[in-house]
């Protein structure tokens, strides 16, 4: 199978990016997406032309590394799935496919479609320290889809979910007040924007984390507001 | 006779008062003295954040490095099905004992006692400190914590959160981890990759590490050096590793000194989704979990074999009398649950004898047409919802309604850096810890003893033990990286990558591992002989050649550079690839993963040598293009009855 990808291309941090658009050929049928990006990579490579940089480690949907947005949705045209296990099988051949980095301010991109997400862990680091329901906020992988995909560039979903999961367990009540404003407080520093409850960044979750878990984020914000 | 490099320090005593002996001989650091004191830590998984989160709350200075833009990418988050503990919460009779007779046995008797009774002592404490941390484990209706089985054993002792256990542990240890980061007694360098080690005066202290955004090389020096850096699977091109797991920084070590154990151990994982093609570039678990309920089979008949590679009938439609389950047929007493290596073969025998089910033949059915049945569609979604949602999305076929497909894939390595009990290598000052040494799990490990053995190693054993080095150094000064050691390893890493981004060839670096990949899975594979294995060191030494006169790495050192590291991580691949070959080739006899053809019974079981190797072999580097030299570790079982391992009755 071949394809058009049209590709963001980026030197670094600081350098100026633009679009540029490759045609891959020999595609097999079951090829997942990343490995459509390998194959037009060695492709590249043997014409001389530098390779495309992209994250990607586990390939089977779990540790949140790859962060593409394609043909205008974060990890592409699948719902719940991040883009490792996107599969091309969802793609028309002879296709153009645009592939963009996540898009957020927060998240400056490196090089090509790699973005530094150490934003999250900044996050995190301000709190969020200490089931069944707890374990479905608990599943975000921290890819930062939400993020790329809101049209405020929040990142409320991911803050949320870690919240969220923690608020729904026995232990740890007595940080709650602290994490919940300490964690808040650390996202609008970092410059995400706030929520408007469109519900895209619930949408684009490759593992399906609600936006019930920012209505409870939010309780547990006002909670250690009245609390101070 | 024991070698004398080669020192164990195997607390005397009774081995259920080995650890508490041990525990009490440590001298212990005082909090004002950790303070003046440096380690590093490099790798993230669950190995190396607890062990970080542990050592920065004791008080001492950590600095530690992955590869990836966070530490929550280690790949110990891919781990699925669970953890073991020795809770015995389901009144099933289990006991430390249980759990470490299971994992000497599982091991196929290549593992020291004392390590695995220490493992299994520790392992209870473990499920109270992630349960502490938030980490959501699966619980009963009343609230009690949930187990499952798993293969090998007889008991419900696993824990385990849905199908991402290694996730959810590993966030708890992230999150600990972070605590620690922002109180300011761990540094954090996330893509960081270590490329050498820096010994001084005969003791690890440091490290050289490129920076993965900027290309900087940069200089870390410590007290002592802590590598939790995984195994080496990838040495095969095809694993369920993840695509930046690597060998390098156990092999750094070993060319500096560190002996490397066993390394021909490595687990072939029985239940794989089937390769589809030659441009894939990973293998996808199914969680061993699965074996609880699903039931695995090929037909009984060609007829239906051929068949079914045309597509001409659905699985489903093939009646119970032409099914063979020849793993209940052959194993009767542990049926689907047999551990991984025993269950790999059995496939593999099956498809080397035809019956595979796909088009290439290599294929096996993991049926839950009976789990649905019995147990009802909802309490199927609630055990394996995610793993059927993945396997659908990878090979658009519905588990609910045809069984899975399913072939053994490398998965993980038993062998690993050479560490006594204290978890120190043979370099003063550099311990190892998780899958990246060699002690816990002999031929085979059983599964749910990986997140098991990572986390006791980081939160209960090395922060003691490290204590007891660290004990002598607090009076030294900080290390000093302007040190001429530093500069040497430094420009010794700046030559390597010159030298590789001055070949210029036609070859991208994945087709060169790709071709290594296939020279270890066809002689270093699953099953082994003498002739292959010479064909295999004598294939890596080519290649190796070829490599250096064909690459081509485009761009430079001074930038963000994919190509580069994954060149960096294939010449090391090279070396591990022809270790595992050597050693395998001196272990002649089958046990556990390791299966020398030469070396079976009637019946197509493993047979061991206890008299000629019963110990773990570890090999000493002696240079470039010079044969490694081997140390013998004798294995001594003073509290277990040496047996056949036997699962069939």
């Amino acid at each position: 199978m071949e394809y058009n990808v049209k590709v963001w291309r980026q030197k670094n941090a600081k350098a100026k990016g633009h679009f540029e658009t490759y045609h891959v050929t020999d595609v097999e049928e079951d090829a997942s997406f990343l490995e459509m990006l390998d194959i037009l990579n060695d492709q590249l490579i043997r014409k001389g032309v530098e390779p495309i940089a992209f994250d990607h480690d586990c390939r089977e949907g779990i540790c949140g590394a790859c962060s593409l947005y394609v043909d205008g949705r974060a990890h592409g045209p699948d719902d719940q799935v991040t883009t490792c296990q996107l599969f091309m099988r969802h793609f028309k051949p002879g296709a153009t496919i645009t592939v963009e980095p996540w898009r957020s301010a927060a998240f400056p991109v490196i090089k090509d479609l790699v973005v530094d997400r150490q934003a999250f862990d900044k996050i995190l680091q301000a709190g969020g320290f200490i089931a069944e329901l707890s374990m479905d906020a608990a599943a975000c992988v921290g890819c930062g889809a939400c993020v790329a995909t809101c049209k405020n560039g929040s990142a409320m979903l991911f803050v949320a979910a870690r919240v969220s999961s923690l608020a729904l367990l026995p232990q740890g009540k007595p940080e709650a007040a602290r994490r919940a404003r300490a964690m808040v407080a650390k996202m609008d520093e970092l410059g995400f924007g706030n929520c408007t409850n469109t519900r895209a960044c619930e949408m684009e979750c490759p593992k399906h984390v609600t936006i019930d878990h920012i209505a409870r984020l939010n309780r547990e914000y006002l909670k250690a507001r009245f609390s101070e | 006779m024991a070698d004398s490099k080669l020192i164990s320090k195997i607390p005397e005593g009774p081995l259920a008062e080995k650890w508490s002996k041990r525990k009490a001989e440590i001298r212990i650091v005082s909090p004002n003295n950790k303070r003046k004191l440096e380690v590093i830590v490099v790798g993230t998984g669950l190995g190396g954040a607890s062990a970080a989160a542990s050592l920065g709350e004791l008080g001492y200075n950590v600095k530690i490095f992955c590869i990836s833009d966070s530490p929550r990418r280690a790949h110990s988050i891919a781990a699925q099905g669970g953890i073991n503990a020795a809770k015995n919460y389901q009144n099933d009779n289990d006991s430390i004992y249980r759990l470490f007779y299971d994992t000497i046995k599982g091991g196929d008797y290549r593992s020291r006692e004392a390590n695995v009774y220490r493992l299994a002592e520790v392992s209870a404490a473990i499920i109270d400190q992630c349960v502490a941390q938030g980490v959501p484990f699966a619980r009963e209706y009343g609230g009690y914590l949930a187990n499952r089985s798993f293969g090998g054993v007889q008991v419900s002792r696993t824990f385990y959160a849905r199908g991402q256990t290694g996730q959810q542990l590993l966030l708890g240890a992230y999150a600990a981890l972070n605590k620690e980061i922002a109180a300011g007694s761990v540094k954090s360098y996330p893509r960081h990759e270590m490329l050498d080690l820096v010994i001084i005066n005969g003791e690890a202290k440091g490290i050289i590490a490129r920076n993965l955004v900027t290309g900087e090389i940069e200089r870390f020096g410590a007290h002592a050096v802590v590598l939790a850096t995984g195994g080496y699977g990838n040495a095969y091109f095809l694993s369920t590793n993840a695509m930046n797991s690597n060998g390098s920084a156990a092999m750094q070590a070993y060319r500096k000194g560190a002996f490397f154990a066993n390394p021909c151990f490595a687990q072939i994982h029985p239940t794989c989704i089937p390769v589809h093609g030659d441009q894939q570039c990973k293998l996808t678990l199914m969680s061993e979990s699965l074996r609880n309920d699903g039931r695995i089979w090929v037909p009984n008949n060609m007829e239906d074999v051929l068949k079914l590679r045309k597509h001409e009938i659905k699985p489903s439609q093939i009646p119970e009398e032409r099914r063979d389950y020849y793993l209940e047929r052959r194993y009767p007493a542990f049926g689907n649950l047999v551990p991984r290596d025993v269950a790999s073969r059995a496939a593999k025998e099956r498809c080397d004898a035809g019956y595979g089910v796909n088009e290439t033949g290599l294929a096996v059915f993991l049926d839950f047409a009976d789990a649905i049945k019995r147990l009802g569609h909802q309490r199927v979604e609630e055990r394996y919802g995610n793993l059927f949602q993945m396997y659908e999305k990878i090979t658009s076929s519905s588990p609910w309604e045809e069984p899975m497909m399913i072939y053994p894939a490398i998965h993980y390595t038993m062998g690993g850096l050479w560490v006594d009990y204290d978890l120190q290598t043979t370099i003063p000052g550099l311990y190892a810890i998780g899958e990246a040494n060699f002690s816990d799990h002999g031929g085979n490990r059983l599964g749910a003893s990986a997140l098991m053995q990572g986390l006791a190693d980081g939160y209960f054993i090395l922060p003691y033990t490290i204590g007891d080095y660290l004990s002598h150094k607090f009076a030294e000064p900080k290390t000093d990286t302007n040190a001429p050691e530093f500069a040497e390893a430094e420009k010794a890493v700046l030559d390597r990558i010159e030298k590789i981004l001055a070949v210029k060839g036609t070859e991208t670096v994945d087709s060169i591992h790709k071709k290594l990949g296939h020279i270890m899975w066809e002689y270093v594979g699953m099953a082994r002989n003498e002739a292959g294995l010479k064909k295999a060191i004598e294939e890596i030494g080519e290649l190796r050649k070829e490599f250096w006169k064909t690459v081509r790495v485009p761009g430079t050192n001074e930038e963000f550079n994919q190509e580069l590291e994954k060149a960096l991580r294939l010449v090391d691949f090279f070396d591990i690839g022809e270790l595992m070959a050597r050693d395998a080739l001196n272990r002649k006899e089958s046990c556990g993963g390791h299966f020398r053809e030469e070396m079976q019974t009637e019946e197509g079981e493993t047979k061991r040598d206890d008299e000629n190797f019963m110990y773990v072999g570890a090999w000493e580097y002696k240079g470039e293009g010079v044969a490694p030299e081997l140390h013998k570790e004798p294995l001594k079982y003073e509290n277990i009855k040496i047996a056949t391992r036997n699962y069939k009755d």
